[in-house]
């Protein structure tokens, strides 16, 4: 595939790894969060770790949007998908995702009408085409892809749609990082920054980390090759005794973002005042919901929800595998109660969750030599 | 030095291998898409609920077909059901699949398919010219496979309870005396080979169901396997250990099962893999690896290493196999897992295929 192959690349991979181990400064250990599911999926699926002296470990952070969503909002969720003649979409991921009582799949079987779409703009076409049925849209993730949601409520209310509806799970990057940052058992010595958030928000929000927080981050792509060289650069910077914003992913990361997404996000969505999150409770201002003018098709508001907060079931350590706290097979439950076919948390629900990647993966991950 | 693991941890990976190396159970409250998807669910079915219920020496092998003594010879039997949709598809129809997808579970036994029974069940209001389209097809696919159509039945359901048409077949083959194929007989050092690019098949179909807007000219692979196996039979003998077709769950599916089989590691290398580049470029665009998308018309040949290169000779010779490859081996460590050594230079488990990204591709 041109202009993907370039960045899998594996001599100059081996060319990178050689010059990360030259950058490591013996006998010390590095610890590096990758915020971005994306970024823990591509280490896993291209072996990265393996590229990688021992002394540099990788922690999962918290930015796999489906891993997020606490137990309440998914049995919102699924009481929406009972609700009569509604036809319910979401993403494939979301299926899966246990609530307190199953999952959006378990409804499915029990007769609600749930459809899995790759984009909003299908939930749109779905509800044109049965004018006569509410369609509800469970929309989630982070600035990434809340403008496509945006966009397409835009559009339906310009084309007067009147059987759309979105029940808004969105949420904001900055937030939970800084929650992260806060919090006193945490141990990082940098970031690899979220790409994808990134061609939205830009560069800019994240200059708070090195400014307060004093650890470097490079905002990163997630070809294989993108992955190594944000590695090379953060360890550069700790070499050369910088702390710093870089953004590793100049080729479609514009340091202001897109101000066109971000526009048409402030129109669509308001922040909430709390919006909790999977295993580290309620965060301020860190979820979105939709707007006044978008009112009438919020299906929060259209519709009763039960708006139960379930607690987290108490054995799952989600909370603090996101926090990178842990390591996944720290928790009790990994592996023994909580398996990628009957996931408790939903860290092992997404195959970019922390958990499901180390369960698939994680024994290969591990030979690896010290320096 | 190698890096320290700590007991705990070896201790829980462990745990992780022990359990995926059992047989599976089928501990679910009720049926969903994922049970029909042709990977650990479906696997959950199989083994945790009808195997066990119906368990016999020929069942429990769990191959691709099961095998009869009569009268001193013996008889290779299978049945499939086809409720693909849509039913047209670029490269073949649901006719097509009815017969070769039958056919090739009895080539998969290493047997010479003989005969099939073909039931429809069709949805009232089905169109007259619908059905005689695929009957056409099912009768020059069945003439193409050298096999009979010696029976059939025929049942018609209401609107909306089935989906235009779905097809039951059943085949039996004749089994020679060249090799007796087991998915328990692999040993480390065997090849693995694939006959053809993968993912053909399930590409097609995502595509022909356009709810991707994209385009591109990916054609179902289904053909009639036999003329290749007997071929390989022919080349490789009794150094063929084992055959499969990789339908649904794809390759990745069909290896896990085989190193669980016969408690082998394999090792797969990702660069020897051949992918069409419009498969790869669809599979990198819905996040979904080519080694679980599912195939008609590719069959995964695992042969002792001596007979390696005349059995990938004669797949190449093959109309459907002049891209075959060898795409890797098994090992003795770590027992029943699929690694692939990607071609970025790490390696990384190939697990079985969890959930359901395409329902209804067969």
């Amino acid at each position: 595939m041109k202009y993907v192959d370039e960045f899998r690349d594996p001599a100059l991979g081996e060319v990178l790894a050689g010059e990360i181990l030259g950058l490591v400064e013996p006998g010390r250990h590095y610890k590096f969060m990758e915020v971005c599911g994306g970024h823990t999926h591509s280490i896993y699926k291209y072996g990265i770790d393996d590229l990688l002296p021992a002394n540099v470990e990788l922690v999962h952070g918290p930015g796999c949007p489906v891993c997020v969503i606490p137990m309440g909002r998914v049995d919102d969720g699924i009481s929406l998908a009972h609700q009569p003649d509604v036809i319910f979409t979401c993403f494939g991921d979301m299926l899966r995702v246990p609530g307190s009582d199953g999952t959006l799949l378990d409804a499915k079987a029990e007769g609600a009408d749930i459809r899995m779409v790759y984009s909003p703009l299908d939930a749109l076409r779905i509800a044109k085409a049965n004018p006569d049925r509410p369609v509800i849209f469970f929309a989630i993730g982070f600035e990434t892809t809340a403008p496509s949601t945006a966009l397409t409520l835009k559009r339906a209310k310009a084309e007067g749609v009147k059987n759309f509806f979105c029940m808004c799970n969105h949420v904001t990057i900055v937030p939970p990082l800084r929650a992260l940052l806060d919090s006193p058992d945490l141990r990082l010595d940098g970031f690899i920054g979220p790409g994808h958030v990134s061609t939205v928000v830009g560069v800019r929000p994240f200059e708070f980390i090195p400014r307060e927080y004093k650890k470097p981050i490079s905002v990163a792509g997630f070809e294989p090759l993108d992955v190594l060289h944000a590695i090379h650069m953060i360890l550069t910077q700790i070499k050369e005794g910088r702390c710093e914003v870089e953004n590793q992913y100049a080729r479609v990361v514009p340091y202001d973002g897109n101000p066109r997404a971000l526009e048409v996000m402030s129109e669509v969505f308001e922040l909430r005042p709390h919006f909790e999150w999977r295993g580290m409770g309620f965060i301020s201002q860190s979820g979105l919901k939709l707007s006044e003018a978008y009112a009438d098709m919020d299906a929060e508001i259209q519709y009763s929800v039960p708006g139960i907060r379930v607690a987290d079931p108490k054995a799952c350590q989600c909370g603090e595998v996101l926090k990178g706290v842990i390591k996944p097979w720290e928790c009790k439950v990994f592996g023994s109660g909580c398996t990628p076919e009957r996931p408790i948390g939903t860290c092992m629900v997404s195959s970019e969750g922390a958990c499901a990647a180390y369960y698939n993966y994680g024994r290969f991950a591990r030979e690896r030599e010290v320096v | 030095m190698p890096s320290e693991v700590s007991e705990r941890e070896r201790k829980v990976l462990d745990i992780i291998e022990t359990a995926r190396a059992k047989r599976a159970k089928f501990r679910d409250a009720q049926i969903t898409m994922a049970h029909g998807a042709g990977g650990k669910a479906t696997a959950s079915l199989i083994e945790g609920l009808l195997v066990p219920a119906f368990s016999n020496e020929s069942l429990d092998q769990m191959a691709d077909a099961g095998t009869v003594s009569v009268l001193g010879g013996q008889i290779v039997m299978t049945t499939d059901s086809f409720v693909v949709k849509p039913i047209v598809f670029p490269g073949g129809s649901i006719g097509d699949l009815a017969v070769n997808g039958t056919v090739n579970d009895v080539a998969m036994a290493g047997a010479r398919p003989l005969a099939l029974s073909l039931s429809l069940i069709l949805e009232e209001g089905l169109p007259a010219d619908t059905l005689k389209r695929e009957v056409a097809a099912i009768a020059k696919a069945a003439e193409a496979a050298g096999v009979s159509i010696v029976t059939g039945d025929t049942k018609v359901v209401e609107r909306g309870h089935c989906d235009e048409m779905y097809i039951c077949t059943t085949g039996i083959g004749l089994l020679g005396d060249r090799t007796a194929l087991s998915p328990s007989s692999l040993k480390p050092g065997d090849k693995i080979l694939v006959s053809g690019r993968i993912g053909d098949h399930g590409t097609a179909i995502m595509l022909a169901r356009g709810e991707f807007e994209l385009d591109a000219d990916i054609k179902s692979d289904t053909q009639c396997l036999w003329p290749m196996v007997d071929k390989l039979l022919d080349a490789a003998g009794p150094s063929l250990k084992c055959l499969r077709d990789a339908t649904r769950g794809g390759v990745a599916s069909v290896l896990n099962e085989l190193a669980r089989a016969s408690r082998v590691a394999m090792i797969i290398n990702e660069a020897a893999v051949p992918v069409h580049p419009a498969v790869a470029g669809a599979a990198e665009i819905l996040g979904i690896d080519p080694m679980h998308v599912a195939n008609e018309g590719k069959l995964v040949a695992i042969v002792a290493p001596e007979a390696a290169d005349a059995a990938l000779a004669a797949l190449r010779s093959m109309p459907g196999g002049e891209e075959a490859a060898e795409i890797g081996e098994c090992k003795t460590e770590p027992e029943g897992m699929v690694l692939m050594a990607t071609a970025f230079g790490g390696k990384r488990v190939m697990d079985q295929l969890v959930g359901d990204p395409l329902p209804r591709i067969c």
